[in-house]
């Protein structure tokens, strides 16, 4: 293939007639494009990734061991199948994606350190990767000293937008927002119970709940607003206070294993959630099974992605992931998200036509993606996403069934006038 | 905050919040009764003593599952075999890890510290490897969640009420085992004076190895207890190690009543504070009362004099 490497492909045809002709045979086997271009590397790698003619090489970096592998191994599922599906659909400028997985042990300089191995030693030309805000945080300086692209899926507080990071799930305001008029208006709720976990994903966010309820909401208040330790495992004392003051909305933004503890508890202190309305942003499907069905069975969740979306993308990819992954998983709203990062950077680098850094955060506003499962979505000029945000009632099965959905895609604002 | 409330929701609400307490002070017994028996009987500071408890989680939920595929019409009492079989597995567990790695660290105190930790991120791992990264949900049968409703306003949680009742038995049990049964005796002969126990013809080895082995297995039903209550996950465990190790500590190690005593005022002061305060608040009051408490007393609330 010496033609390749000259740059420019002067001579496009003869190219692919011969290449053409030797796929023939496969192209009706595997049912993909074989005579797309394949650019030569050094018009699309100038700056020494780790890019041949033939391969591409990710990264994924995770917590696989430690408290947080509980909620990251779904993000490593859905990108190992987004890689797998991407590969088999040809790959990207045609090249077949290599992946390296680094583990961040929820210790967030291990998350740092394997960051900056990823992109110093393993070259990669892009890392899919972090949960919490915590190793988002750890790892954000070593992606921008060494230029790499992050691609980050957990919905999370805002308040942060880097030209080396795609954010593919909903900062706080597009979760939060919605979800409060939604249930302002169609349970006729004014007075709020604001809970959460003690960090700065709940904190952010109730902040802007509150902010929400009391400036843009008629009438409406906030009866109280409490944190627990994370872990926290006793709740029966603040269950107690919501007894006392009968909110019309409990607001729940707990976490992890005191997720569990919370729900159980509430139930067994005979809040019964078909009565009372509880909206929460924390729990995904994946929550729940830890939690069970039957002990959060009629709260309400607010999300961009729930597993039982009917529409032809989800349709095809549930099915896809259960195969890869077994029968018995359950897809949350980060796993979806997750999977969207791989399929983004392969459209950007096609509309770049280029694995470069640089041109690929210049050409990720306005990629969109419209195979994904939660159906449409779009990247914004500060490289959050355009997406819908819907409201699911949580089942005895531990499936979300949607009750509502915005009509237009929300503009991702991560740093909210007004809110803050 | 309580000018609109009528006098009947705030009684209703205070005898809740009594309740609240007590179950907490139950989870508190429950889940330190174990260490107090290792940290204050063989002076072994167990930092696995929260994997223990989950590996009991871990057989109710297998023990739930087995139940419900071989004989549904035993899962309303389920519960009561999760327990007996929690027991078993990780007083076995204690007993083999026992036998493998404390009694060779008995001398050094402060090692068995670090071995156990070690344990402890072993135990998880292997937990994560065997029973996958996710939390795991225990379905519970239908009469053990919800609530008894003794007035209108007032409703008691059944899986509080059974935590307290299983303290209670449980506390008794052990109280009888130590401090009444010939084999107590023994174990106290050795924690008061191990030389002259050996002496007189006990055997210390198989003392410390039943007695490390009974901890692990009250830990076990804890564990087994708590998915009424809490999460089961390969590092749940971890959520309850810090309280109780407080516990045992401010109650005085070697002490069985001054860790009943500790898990009582810590828990009326938690839930106290909590229902005034908020949930961080009051950890952080009572954590800061300990300290001083503890500044003051460094024995704990009750010590027991041994002859070193």
């Amino acid at each position: 293939m010496s033609d390749e490497t000259k740059p420019g492909l002067k001579s496009p045809l003869r190219r692919k007639l011969l290449m053409g002709m030797a796929a023939l045979p496969a192209v009706s086997m595997l049912g993909r494009p074989a005579f797309a271009d394949v650019p030569a590397t050094s018009a699309v790698n100038t700056t020494g990734l780790a890019v041949t003619d033939s391969e591409v090489t990710v990264g994924i970096l995770h917590s696989v061991t430690g408290t947080m592998a509980i909620s990251e191994t779904g993000s490593v599922e859905a990108e190992k199948l987004a890689i797998e599906q991407i590969n088999a659909a040809g790959g990207v400028l045609g090249r077949k994606i290599k992946f390296i997985q680094e583990d961040g042990a929820s210790d967030w300089p291990t998350f740092a350190e394997k960051a900056k191995k990823l992109l110093v030693n393993d070259k990669c030309a892009a890392v899919m990767g972090c949960w919490t805000s915590a190793s988002r945080k750890a790892v954000l300086p070593v992606f921008e000293q060494y230029n790499g692209m992050l691609y980050y899926p957990t919905f999370y507080e805002g308040l942060e937008q880097s030209k080396n990071v795609i954010y593919t799930g909903q900062e706080a305001t597009q979760q939060i927002i919605a979800g409060l008029d939604w249930v302002n208006k169609t349970k006729g709720a004014k007075s709020f119970y604001l809970l959460g976990s003690d960090y700065i994903w709940p904190r952010t966010s109730n902040k802007i709940a509150r902010k929400h309820i009391e400036n843009h909401l008629q009438g409406c208040k906030v009866v109280g607003e409490e944190y627990f330790p994370l872990g926290s495992t006793q709740f029966n004392s603040v269950i107690n206070k919501i007894k006392l003051t009968k909110p019309d909305v409990i607001y729940a933004i707990i976490v992890g294993g005191s997720n569990v503890a919370f729900y159980k508890q509430l139930k067994a202190a005979g809040i019964d959630l078909s009565k009372q309305t509880l909206l929460t942003i924390s729990v995904t499907e994946d929550e729940i099974d830890g939690i069970g069905g039957e002990n959060i069975a009629g709260a309400y969740a607010c999300m961009k992605y729930f597993q039982s979306l009917d529409n032809p993308n989800n349709k095809a990819f549930v099915p896809a992931f259960k195969k890869m992954w077994g029968e018995k998983t359950v897809i949350g709203d980060v796993t979806q998200a997750a999977y969207l990062g791989p399929w983004l950077w392969k459209l950007t680098v096609e509309k770049a036509q280029s694995f470069d850094i640089d041109k690929i955060a210049a050409a990720s506003p306005g990629v969109e993606f419209k195979g994904a499962p939660e159906g449409y979505v779009r990247i914004h000029e500060n490289h959050h996403l355009w997406s819908k945000t819907r409201v699911g009632r949580a089942k005895a099965d531990g499936q979300y069934e949607l009750i509502y959905e915005t009509a237009d895609l929300v503009e991702p604002d991560p740093f909210p006038k007004g809110y803050q | 905050m309580f000018g609109d409330y009528s006098i009947s929701d705030l009684g209703a609400i205070l005898a809740m919040q009594g309740f609240a307490g007590l179950i907490l002070f139950s989870v508190y017994v429950l889940m330190a009764l174990g260490l107090a028996i290792i940290f204050g009987q063989m002076g072994v500071i167990n930092m696995a003593h929260g994997e223990f408890m989950i590996l009991g989680a871990y057989v109710t939920w297998m023990t739930s599952n087995a139940v419900q595929h071989v004989a549904p019409w035993l899962f309303p009492g389920y519960f009561f075999i999760a327990m007996i079989l929690a027991f078993i597995a990780s007083g076995a567990l204690g007993m083999l890890v026992e036998w493998a790695l404390i009694r060779h660290l008995y001398k050094r105190p402060l090692d068995t510290l670090l071995a156990t930790w070690g344990l402890s991120l072993i135990l998880q791992q292997a937990y994560r490897s065997i029973f996958g990264a996710r939390e795991v949900g225990v379905e519970l049968p239908e009469w053990m969640m919800g609530s008894w409703q003794a007035t209108d306003s007032i409703q008691i949680p059944i899986n509080g009420m059974f935590v307290m009742a299983l303290t209670i038995l449980i506390t008794i049990a052990v109280a009888y085992v130590l401090f009444w049964s010939s084999w107590g005796k023994q174990v106290r002969a050795v924690v008061q004076n191990r030389v002259m126990a050996g002496a007189v013809g006990i055997n210390t080895e198989k003392v410390d190895r039943y007695t490390f082995g009974l901890g692990c297995g009250i830990a076990g039903i804890a564990g087994s207890a708590f998915t009424m209550i809490g999460s089961t996950g390969p590092t749940a465990g971890q959520l309850y190690i810090v309280d109780t190790f407080l516990v045992v500590v401010f109650g005085g190690a070697a002490s069985l009543f001054g860790t009943i005593a500790s898990a009582f005022s810590i828990s009326q002061t938690q839930s106290t504070l909590e229902f005034f305060l908020s949930g961080s608040m009051a950890k952080v009051i009572t954590l800061l009362t300990i300290v001083a408490i503890l500044m003051v007393r460094p024995q704990g609330l009750f010590a027991l004099k041994v002859r070193k």
